[in-house]
């Protein structure tokens, strides 16, 4: 069994594409229509084409926004992304306007920081233990 | 007051957010999580820090600000003047400075 797609609820899926594509810097893999407005919207990794996609889903159904409000506001990230250097990133996302609720934060082998994605989740950068 | 505030410092793990706090302020209660579970190795629930964080705020050592769709705890340490309010230190000069 392998991890293929995972998924995130965004607000507005044509600001997360902007977001997901332009800011983060991953390319959209699918974009198909379903239904009247929404569309099965993923994006990978330009390092890895074929690894885990991931979903940008509509944020509509009712249940979302109290659970995603809960959890922003005790900080509680809902992706984790891998990155080389998180305070390169951090200074780099920073510069394009993106809001940290955690600033890089070394913890033995791991270097963590948390962002808003502007679609409504917390995402949390992290560089690999070595 | 008092009370709480003794209370509040009785714990060590109270006494670990507060130096955590003291490192970097404005801490979201993940990042408090992820600091006492990955920095000091201590196995504690959210649910506990959250009790914790009650305490110490109750004693008035932390403050909680809403910034948007966060919540962020802030370090307040001006209690702690009630200490040495209470039982004053006498700084002891400098050997060098008692010989002239």
């Amino acid at each position: 069994m392998k991890i293929h797609l995972t998924s995130v609820f965004v607000d507005d899926q044509a600001r997360a594409e902007r977001f997901y594509t332009e800011v983060l810097g991953f390319v959209k893999k699918y974009d198909v229509p379903m239904g009247e407005k929404d569309r099965w919207l993923t994006v990978v990794s330009p390092e890895e084409p074929e690894g885990t996609e991931l979903l940008l889903e509509p944020a509509g159904h009712p249940a979302v926004g109290v659970y995603r409000d809960a959890l922003v506001e005790e900080g509680i990230p809902l992706a984790q992304f891998a990155v080389d250097d998180v305070r390169a990133e951090y200074e780099r996302l920073r510069a394009l306007g993106v809001r940290f609720t955690q600033e890089p934060l070394e913890m033995g082998p791991v270097t963590t920081a948390v962002f808003d994605d502007t679609c409504g989740n917390l995402i949390q950068i992290a560089t690999k233990p070595r | 007051m008092p009370d709480d505030l003794f209370k509040a410092l009785a714990d060590p793990t109270r006494r670990t957010i507060l130096d955590e706090l003291t490192e970097q302020s404005g801490q979201t209660l993940f990042e408090i999580c992820a600091r006492l579970s990955m920095k000091h190795r201590l196995g504690i629930s959210r649910q506990a820090v959250s009790q914790h964080l009650a305490v110490l705020e109750a004693a008035g050592l932390v403050e909680t600000r809403r910034e948007g769709r966060y919540k962020f705890h802030d370090l307040n340490t001006a209690p702690l003047r009630q200490i040495t309010e209470r039982w004053p230190t006498h700084d002891t000069p400098e050997p060098e400075e008692r010989t002239p």
